[in-house]
């Protein structure tokens, strides 16, 4: 394997390094979320144990908090100065190391503590977080279409017969004057009630064809199966594992990358056997083995968990890929979930509570757009907008409330086609 | 008195009636009108029962394909996803392009484990970021079709390097002792020097012979006698306020030039406040590159460049006695060359291209006087990409022929091609024992050798290289090697018994003399690291400048045609002719692609009976020429009419004319001029002082763009003023400005509000904008090739160029300008030209997006003339109606978009199926959209750098910068590209971006937009171009059109079309 350095790699930490200090001084509780979800969710939970111990209340086994600090920071020290607690950690989770985090200030690891300690409590949506989308109510309002069809369908037939009784009234009354009358025709003959059945047909049969040419290619509600049932129920669902701990990239690259398995062996070293859960049903309501699942997992790993160790023989997961973008449109993740703070959930439904991955929106140019004529953009939190001076004066003389997305921009072509 | 003439063609010149009719025609082909004839429509060839089958199938097809199920597509991860590496985002390493000997600092933009880009390295000093085209265009050699994949012993096939090493290792041990001779372009790389001393020691009577096809023998062995240093001094084009140039291209193709434009466009940039700038005065045979951006240019003989060395010299004091010159002009240029040298007290710099020593013995004696050692040129640093030397190559052709060299081992030349006798280097070579090459292709000289082992690209390699003394700049792999390669360096350590790794050499090489780990680190990172060495000083010794003198005094005058063979811009020596990108860059001078030809002046075309003047341009058949020099096989060439050359000389291009095994882009394009080279002495010389030609009766096909894309007679898109104007009247522009504002700006003065019916577009955040100086643009190209690379531009091949059908987003404009007497007469050897990127001028209030009957283009709240290539049906209005002539349609599936094959089969040149293979498709960025047939492109000002810029911005919190204090999220292609940075882009809402303060502070002088009156409120500005010449410029005259602006004749109203 050759070894590349990047340029820009090269400096990256070092600015997320400087971003992590000028925020070093106002640590809040939300960050003390992120942070969690940032460095610490890959090992541990804030109420179970993983490769690591539950933290909720963990720190209170500290009696000298410096030290507890110093653990974060650098646990290997803490061991060797002898500290009680810290030995009696190391020896009951099997003599594995902690990562250090010496870029963790005292003030950090205590709003990390803070958060899992008030975890359960009253938890704030945070970017990547799982939570409940207020645009997944609409989603759900009942469907009126049904109910209007019937009234359609019974004015229709009341107008059919307001009319027959209209025609043989007609006819009565010109019998009465003694007029000649020509033979009646059966309404099934009649050019006029087979014109108007026709028109119709035709409208709908047009309406119809028009929406399965629209529908090509989109695959509303695709979930296929999948080489192994992973649920997100269980994962992002039951044990709150945050988005961006197997889907990093999300905050960085067009892509939000499927984890590779290295990630997933990081807890399922540990974790082999489905037994606490829930009970998971695939779509067609079977009910699933996790353990048999998980087992998969360490066959593509490569992994003997009796041993504890790789074979070497591992091999990537081929999942099925479910949203699919056409060639020419361009989406990035990180503009969305990075800088426009919306939540997965907004396009991926609510996946903390999906087995397997199901396609929650249709993908269409019209739901894209629509979205971006309602979505408001960061403008007064990012910096970047500082430019549109105008939308700035608007606000302020609150001749506009918001700014969406449109109104930066963001629905002419060359935002995603180029 | 003289007026000064801008056109582009022989028909704009002579405003002939076939010209005006071209420009009625804005596509030059007729519909396809087959089926409509007499016969009836059940008669014509698609009648209307095929129209009913098609129709048929095409709806049974669609149902078909609407009722196919989706395919099922796989996401597969990794198994262990490397640390660094994240998907869709480009990584961008450090390294080096090399080229034979020239080696230009590079960065590669690496996406997904593809390199896709190249863009120069701004932390060398040397280049300053500047690239030059071939460099751009490398990256599609490292995915050429036609590389070698494997090594091959004897025909077949070795499987293993092993066992090809042991058959080398063999044949080495079998050659009887005689000498082993290894046959290389020059090297600069330090690492490689040593393994080559190491392995020479290992077979003792070994040697290495450096071979350059476009040598600088001459130079190097004239520095020698005067110096006492084989080696080419820095020259400092920024630092000379005068230079003059004996027939050194140096911005196009001489020795350095990457270099040398970036500080000759120092010199020419112009400080508002203070006019200044270095004056160029250029002497040669053909028009070059670098002679059509001179103030001051004169022609003569090839066979006289001593002689007006000579006079150069005669004139500054030099005590010898220079021949008789052909030619007042001529004269007076020498003595006006003279007078404003010794003018410069020291800052003057005198090059000359000439390869004949004594040449550049009396320049050197020139410098010498003029001062220029110590100021100009230094000798702190020497050059090290050229230090073949010629007679040694013509040692080596004797012993192989004589059987005095047991082996052969070639790596990084092609002498069978390019060395001026060939076949006798080709029946020498056969007769070696062993021949091995480490070409990457089966080209002329590999398919001899007995071995070949590929070596890998140079984006594939470890490496260093040091193309100057003290400027090192490494290389490092951006990908494994795509084929069964092997570095050449590793072979060579192999078969001299080290079994160390080259990579691991290399490393344990640097870090030694780097100091550590730590170092070496950072030098790949950064990939040059440059010390500044001693001052040194080298004492000219005048002792054979009388000798020098004496042989150029007798140097026989030329018959009554004189031969140049010359390296063109975009092909060099030759060696990248199988990338399709070079071979379709319109030449910066002739604008021809896919050929070389023979240029010849106006009233050498006269002489021999070919009308210029009226269908000449507008007809791509050439006459053929036969050209035939004594002892040497005769060359039959087309011609083409180039004004600026002398009237008794061909010019002709070397590069061309591959073979077979070369690859499908270069195989039959053009022809080999090579033999052509004669050796003078023991240098090679370019140019042939008798050569017969004769006009034979054939007619050949020429594709070149120069007639494309006209703009009917309006002339004001290009602006030109002497420095001695623009100083007295440095307002000129604005008072066409003024007069715009005064005519069409109704009562508020407003000409962008009250010229036109159509509303503004508010640009509330960004509004993007770019500026091109003029001045500092000399038209190398290098943009259109990095706009070609960036935006997936297609390949469309000779035959579609021929008619009219390229591709290029951005063109280069090249404008001659010649004077005209009083008696109405245009001299056509007495010329400059005006090079002008053209390029989407992204109108804010645009004709295209008017007419597009289904809104496929249209305009962003950022400025940008968006295109939307899904909703384009292909009607080219938009094209016909954009003043500029920058829209571009598909005419066929030129890149495999579409998912019908039919709009390829039969279609498309060999070159551009070659482009369809899946291996050329890996340089495909994956953010531009590939085109698919029917559809129209143009410069999108490259958007989607534009939303990578701002999306990083965002992402960090800030606003976007666009160059102030040189920060920058966002520059486009062509700007990144340009070594003379004559291309700036930005934020022009940002008072602090780069572009804001050019136009709003810096350059208001010499700001304009391309035909402002039309008021289409272009967002490209040009700043006027400025001649240092004390000749009247800037006069537009012409029959046909008005003038728009005028230094002298006041202000008249301005074009109305």
């Amino acid at each position: 394997m050759i070894y590349h350095r990047s340029i820009v790699r090269s400096f990256l930490p070092g600015l997320l390094l400087l971003i992590s200090f000028s925020f070093a001084n106002s640590v809040l509780a939300q960050d003390g979320k992120a942070l969690f979800q940032q460095k610490c969710a890959s090992c541990h939970a804030p109420e179970k144990v993983l490769i690591g111990p539950a933290l909720k209340g963990a720190d209170a086994n500290w009696e000298d908090r410096a030290q507890l600090h110093n653990w974060v920071r650098n646990s290997a020290a803490v061991i060797k100065s002898g500290y009680p607690r810290a030995v009696a950690v190391f020896n009951q989770f099997n003599k594995i190391q902690m990562t250090a985090f010496p870029e963790l200030s005292d003030a950090q690891i205590d709003a990390i503590f803070t958060y899992v300690n008030n975890f359960g409590a009253a938890t704030t949506p945070g970017p990547g977080g799982p939570a409940e989308d207020p645009n997944l109510k609409k989603a759900s309002d009942s469907d009126n279409t049904l109910l209007y069809g019937i009234l359609t369908i019974i004015l229709a037939v009341i107008a059919l017969i307001l009319l027959q009784v209209n025609s043989n009234l007609r006819k009565l009354s010109e019998e009465k004057d003694g007029q000649t009358i020509p033979e009646p025709v059966p309404f099934y003959r009649n050019k006029a009630y087979i014109a108007t059945a026709a028109i119709i047909l035709f409208m709908i049969a047009g309406w119809l064809i028009f929406k399965g040419a629209e529908g090509l290619g989109r695959e509303k509600n695709y979930q296929p199966k999948q080489p192994i049932f992973y649920s997100h129920t269980v994962h992002a669902g039951v044990n709150q594992i945050s988005c961006l701990y197997c889907h990093g990239n999300t905050m960085e690259g067009k892509q939000a990358n499927i984890p590779s398995v290295n990630i997933c062996m990081n807890c399922h070293m540990g974790i082999t056997e489905y037994t606490k859960g829930p009970k998971l049903y695939n779509a067609e309501g079977k009910e699933i083995d996790g353990t048999a699942e998980i087992k998969k997992l360490h066959e593509y790993a490569g992994y003997d968990p009796a041993t504890k160790k790789y074979n070497g023989k591992g091999k990537p997961i081929e999942w099925v890929r479910i949203h699919n973008l056409p060639d020419h449109v361009y989406f990035n993740h990180s503009q969305h979930v990075n800088a426009g703070k919306v939540q997965c959930q907004t396009c991926h439904g609510e996946i903390q509570k999906m087995g397997e991955v199901k396609q929650f929106a249709d993908l269409s140019m019209g739901w894209c757009v629509n979205c971006h004529r309602e979505t408001k953009v960061q403008f007064a939190d990012n910096k970047f907008y500082s430019i549109y001076e105008k939308f700035h004066e608007d606000l302020k003389n609150k001749k506009i409330d918001s700014v969406t997305v449109e109104m930066i921009g963001g629905t002419e072509c060359q935002k995603c086609h180029y | 008195m003289e007026q000064k003439k801008y056109w582009q063609n022989f028909g704009e010149l002579h405003n002939s009636k076939a010209y005006q009719e071209s420009l009625g025609n804005e596509f030059e082909e007729e519909l396809n009108a087959q089926d409509a004839d007499d016969k009836g429509i059940l008669d014509a060839k698609s009648p209307r029962r095929d129209f009913l089958k098609y129709l048929g199938f095409s709806t049974a097809a669609a149902t078909l394909a609407a009722s196919c199920e989706m395919p099922v597509k796989k996401s597969i991860p990794f198994l262990n996803k490397p640390e660094n590496y994240i998907p869709g985002v480009a990584d961008y390493y450090a390294t080096t392009f090399v080229n034979g000997g020239d080696a230009i600092p590079v960065i590669a933009k690496v996406r997904d484990g593809r390199p896709i880009k190249i863009e120069g390295n701004e932390l060398s000093t040397m280049t300053r970021g500047g690239t030059g085209a071939i460099a751009q265009a490398s990256v599609l050699d490292l995915y050429d079709t036609a590389r070698l994949r494997f090594p091959m012993g004897n025909g077949k096939e070795v499987t293993t390097f092993e066992a090809f090493d042991k058959m080398v290792s063999d044949a080495l041990a079998g050659t009887g002792g005689l000498p082993v001779v290894l046959l290389t372009s020059t090297i600069t790389s330090p690492s490689t020097k040593q393994i080559i001393a190491e392995f020479i020691a290992k077979f003792p009577g070994s040697r290495h012979v450096q071979y350059d096809a476009l040598s600088a023998s001459g130079i190097l062995q004239a520095n020698e006698t005067s110096f006492g240093k084989r080696a080419i001094p820095s020259y400092d084009f920024g630092k000379a306020k005068v230079i003059v140039s004996l027939g050194a291209d140096f911005l196009g193709t001489w020795l350095n030039s990457v270099e040398y434009a970036n500080g000759y466009g120092d010199g020419r940039k112009i400080n508002q406040a203070n006019p200044e700038m270095s004056k160029h005065i250029h002497f040669e045979s053909i028009l070059s590159l670098t002679g059509a951006n001179a103030d001051d240019r004169y022609v003569h003989r090839p066979s006289e460049e001593g002689a007006v060395a000579l006079a150069l010299f005669a004139k500054l004091g030099g005590s010898v006695s220079a021949p008789a010159l052909e030619g007042d002009r001529l004269k007076k240029g020498i003595d006006m060359a003279a007078a404003a040298l010794s003018a410069a007290g020291g800052q003057a710099l005198v090059v000359s291209g000439s390869t004949n020593p004594d040449v550049q013995v009396i320049v050197n004696a020139i410098n010498d006087k003029i001062g220029a050692y110590g100021n100009t040129i230094s000798w702190n640093s020497t050059l090290n990409t050229r230090q073949g030397k010629d007679s040694d190559m013509v040692q080596l052709v004797d012993d192989m022929n004589g059987g005095r060299v047991g082996a052969v081992l070639v790596c990084g030349v092609n002498p069978v091609y390019d060395y001026f006798d060939g076949k006798k280097f080709a029946e020498a070579f056969k007769k070696v024992k062993l021949t091995v090459s480490f070409n990457d292709r089966e080209d002329e000289t590999s398919e001899l050798a007995k071995f070949i082992l590929p070596d890998n690209h140079y984006l594939e390699s470890w490496g260093d290289a040091e193309p100057k003394s003290g400027f090192l700049s490494f290389m490092q792999p951006t990908i494994l090697p795509l084929f069964k390669t092997r570095q050449f360096q590793t072979s060579l350590l192999k078969w001299s018994g080290n079994n160390t790794d080259y990579e691991d050499y290399l490393k344990n090489y640097w870090v030694t003399r780097l100091g550590g780990q730590s170092a070496w680190d950072k030098a790949l990172q950064d990939g040059v690291v440059e010390t500044a060495g001693a001052a040194v000083s080298a004492a000219f010794n005048a002792a054979a400048v009388t000798d020098a003198a004496g042989k150029l005094a007798s140097v026989k005058k030329g018959g009554k045609a004189e031969l140049v063979l010359y390296p063109k811009v975009s092909m060099g020596s030759g060696r990248s002719a199988n990338n399709p990108w070079l071979q379709e860059m319109p030449d910066p001078i002739t604008k021809a692609t896919w050929d070389n030809y023979a240029i010849i002046s106006f009233a050498m075309a006269k002489e021999l009976n070919i009308k210029v003047d009226d269908n000449y341009e507008v007809e791509v058949k050439k006459p053929v020429i036969k050209l035939t020099v004594a002892g040497k096989e005769p060359i039959t060439i087309p011609i083409l009419v180039v004004p600026g050359v002398h009237s008794n000389v061909i010019g002709l291009a070397v590069g061309y004319g591959r073979s077979e095994k070369t690859g499908r882009a270069a195989a039959n394009v053009g022809k080999n001029a090579y033999p052509l080279v004669s050796l003078a002495g023991n240098n090679f010389s370019y140019s042939v002082a008798d050569v017969a030609y004769e006009k034979l009766p054939d007619l050949y096909e020429v594709a070149y763009t120069q007639t494309h894309n006209q703009y009917e007679g309006r002339v004001e898109v290009v602006r030109e003023y002497s420095l001695k104007e623009f100083k007295a009247k440095p307002k000129v522009l604005a008072e066409v400005r003024e007069k715009l504002v005064e005519d069409y700006g109704g009562q508020s003065k407003d000409y962008r509000e009250n010229g036109t019916l159509y509303p503004n577009y508010p640009y509330p955040g960004v509004k993007w904008g770019m500026s091109i100086d003029l001045n500092s643009c000399f038209g190398c190209g290098a943009c259109t090739i990095a706009c070609t690379a960036e935006n997936n531009v297609p390949v469309v091949g000779k035959h579609e160029i021929a008619r009219a059908h390229e591709m290029h987003w951005l063109r280069i404009d090249r404008y001659y300008a010649t004077y005209r007497d009083d008696s109405g007469n245009d001299n056509l050897d007495d010329l400059n030209v005006v090079f002008m990127p053209m390029l989407c001028q992204h109108c804010d209030n645009a004709p295209c997006e008017n007419v597009c009957p289904v809104n496929a283009t249209n305009h962003s709240s950022e400025g940008l003339n968006q295109m939307t290539y899904n909703r384009c049906i292909g009607t080219r209005y938009c094209a016909n109606n954009c003043p500029y002539k920058v829209r571009r349609f598909n005419w066929a599936d030129y890149m495999g978009a579409d998912s019908f094959p039919d709009n390829q089969n039969g279609k498309l040149s060999d070159a551009t199926l070659m482009m369809n293979d899946d291996l050329s498709r890996m340089v495909l960025n994956p953010d531009v959209t590939v085109r698919s047939r029917g559809v129209i492109e143009k410069c999108s000002f490259c958007v989607q750098r534009l939303q990578e810029g701002k999306l990083k911005a965002k992402r960090e919190n800030r606003a976007i910068e666009t160059g102030r204090d040189n920060k920058w999220d966002v520059k486009t292609a062509c700007q990144q590209a340009c070594p003379t940075n004559a291309i700036v882009f930005g934020n022009v809402n940002d008072k602090n971006s780069v572009v804001s303060k050019i136009r709003n502070e810096e350059q208001t002088n010499r700001l304009y937009y391309s035909l402002e009156q039309l008021h289409v409120l272009p967002s490209v500005s040009y700043l006027a171009k400025i001649r240092n010449t004390d000749r009247q410029v800037g006069v537009v005259a012409g029959e046909h059109h008005a003038p728009a602006t005028e230094v002298t004749g006041g202000h008249e109203e301005p074009a109305k079309h």
